[in-house]
């Protein structure tokens, strides 16, 4: 590869400004977030293959697992070989992805779309995902929390900019197409979306990956001493490396934490739309209309969008450990809330489910900053990485739950509060169960540590 | 590699960087790329999320 990719390439000076960074932060998450605005077009695949619902939902479910496991495999080579490397392969990766999944459409090969956007793109996920996340981690170690969610924002922003750009885009394409409930777009509609967007997210995530600068050896922002963080118990300033992080318990601890937040906001997510018509539905009608459900769709995908900053944020105020007892704690509370009163009133349904993945949104985006505090800036990335398995779990795991209790019940848009009941309050005990998890988290143990002589040479390959 | 100013990362730190002109352009150009999008997404949300409370 081009030395242009070199992390040594990458290292900016001491006056360089690090508000640069989150916008090339940005530029890569706002792209990979497209893979959350996968059902503009989940019809019209089905239409055009004549597949199941189930076969076009595999392409979502196959990138989603190759996001955690590319992320925890190439973590500590994104680590070591620096964010302009790591972003210009998950460029490649993404765009090739829609490029192959466009080939499969055109000659109505499904393989070649699992192929495409199901591995390729996910790789490009996983490691699109990770990549900026050490790198604003020291650029901002006065406010890590902030940094992060700055940029995991930017992948529920994503869903945000990819869902009403295709629905335009496939009008476009196919003017019998007018993006209504049941209307579908013909698969060469879709085929020239899917080149767009690679184009169009290849050139984005170039410039993220021609813009990231690496911070310099030992930086420290204006203002603010790094001796601080030595005060507080559960910030260490001690390095653990991806290898040794494994063996501790905080790590799986972690990944128990990570992997019930995520199942249980996935518990509402799968099925925001038919669940907020069900709650309300008196006899056979329901009170909330088809177009005002797809409003609370939206609503959720902001409040998931806005969890991600503002509680990862509040995190750098209050810590990393007690913003997880309020994800899980007061979640659990409002799940069981929403379980039991949410069909009252509609506003309380939607201020609960609002509340509810704004903290699935925070659980993601506060992650890289605890780890942080545990492990140190040493393989951040990689240790990341490894956690994110979690994430390909619940994705798996919570629509495993949430369909099967519903199944048992009759069909999604056509049942009642009542039948929620059971699969929201499995959510409350998994949410109690991380709630636990994080209880029992303790700093690292000093034998995890590396060397100090090893800490002050490998991390600056790692910084 | 040692941590020492002969290291490539000491080295080869801030050889490319911009002057500081070029850096509040490259502020401005790079913050309104991201944030163009993020609000065209943002706004067509919103208007989705009106016709919860509008039916």
């Amino acid at each position: 590869m081009a030395s242009f990719l070199d992390r040594s390439r990458t290292v900016a000076g001491p006056g360089y400004s690090r508000w640069l960074i989150p916008p090339a932060a940005l530029a890569v998450h706002l792209s990979i977030g497209q893979v959350y605005a996968t059902s503009v077009y989940k019809s019209s695949l089905v239409e055009h293959f004549g597949a199941s619902l189930t076969s076009i939902g595999v392409i979502f479910s196959i990138a989603i697992v190759m996001l955690g496991l590319s992320a925890a495999v190439l973590g500590k080579w994104v680590d070591h070989g620096g964010p302009r490397k790591a972003m210009f392969t998950a460029a490649c990766f993404w765009a090739a992805g829609f490029f192959v999944a466009a080939l499969g459409i055109s000659t109505t090969q499904l393989w070649l779309v699992y192929l495409g956007y199901g591995v390729l793109g996910g790789i490009g996920l996983g490691i699109g995902y990770i990549s900026p996340v050490s790198t604003l981690i020291k650029w901002f170690p006065d406010r890590p929390g902030l940094a992060t969610g700055m940029a995991i924002m930017g992948f529920g922003g994503g869903a945000l900019i990819a869902s009403p750009l295709s629905n335009q885009l496939l009008r476009a394409y196919d003017p019998a197409f007018d993006g209504a409930s049941g209307s579908v777009a013909d698969g060469s509609a879709v085929a020239k979306l899917f080149v767009t967007l690679g184009v169009v997210y290849l050139v984005a995530m170039l410039y993220g990956a021609a813009t990231i600068r690496v911070a310099p050896p030992d930086y420290a922002p204006a203002g603010w001493d790094p001796s601080t963080r030595k005060q507080q118990a559960m910030v260490t300033t001690a390095a653990v490396s991806a290898g040794n992080a494994v063996k501790t318990p905080q790590f799986w601890l972690l990944w128990v934490v990570l992997f019930c937040n995520v199942t249980a906001g996935i518990g509402i997510l799968e099925q925001a739309s038919p669940m907020i018509q069900d709650f309300f539905r008196d006899g056979g009608a329901s009170a909330v209309t088809v177009v005002a459900a797809g409003g609370f769709v939206g609503l959720l995908s902001l409040g998931n969008m806005a969890g991600r900053f503002v509680w990862s944020s509040t995190s750098d105020v209050i810590g990393r450990k007690p913003i997880y007892m309020v994800y899980l704690g007061v979640g659990a509370v409002l799940y069981v809330l929403l379980a039991l009163f949410g069909q009252s009133v509609t506003a309380v349904f939607v201020l609960l489910a609002f509340v509810i993945i704004s903290f699935y949104g925070g659980g993601f985006a506060t992650m890289p900053a605890y780890l942080r505090d545990l492990f140190g800036t040493f393989e951040v990335g990689a240790i990341h990485g490894r956690v994110l398995t979690a994430w390909s779990a619940a994705g798996v795991a919570g629509p495993l739950i949430v369909n099967r209790f519903l199944d048992a019940r009759g069909t999604p848009g056509e049942l009642v509060a009542a039948d929620y009941r059971p699969a929201l309050l499995t959510m409350v005990v998994l949410l109690v169960v991380g709630f636990v998890a994080n209880l029992l988290i303790k700093p690292v143990a000093e034998r995890f540590h590396e060397p100090i002589d090893q800490t002050s040479s490998a991390p600056a390959a790692a910084r | 590699m040692s941590h020492t100013s002969a290291s490539p990362e000491h080295s080869e730190a801030g050889r490319r960087d911009p002057s500081a002109g070029a850096q509040k352009a490259l502020l401005g150009v790079g913050w309104t790329l991201v944030g163009v999008p993020l609000l065209y997404g943002l706004v067509q949300t919103l208007r989705r999320v009106v016709t919860l409370f509008t039916g």
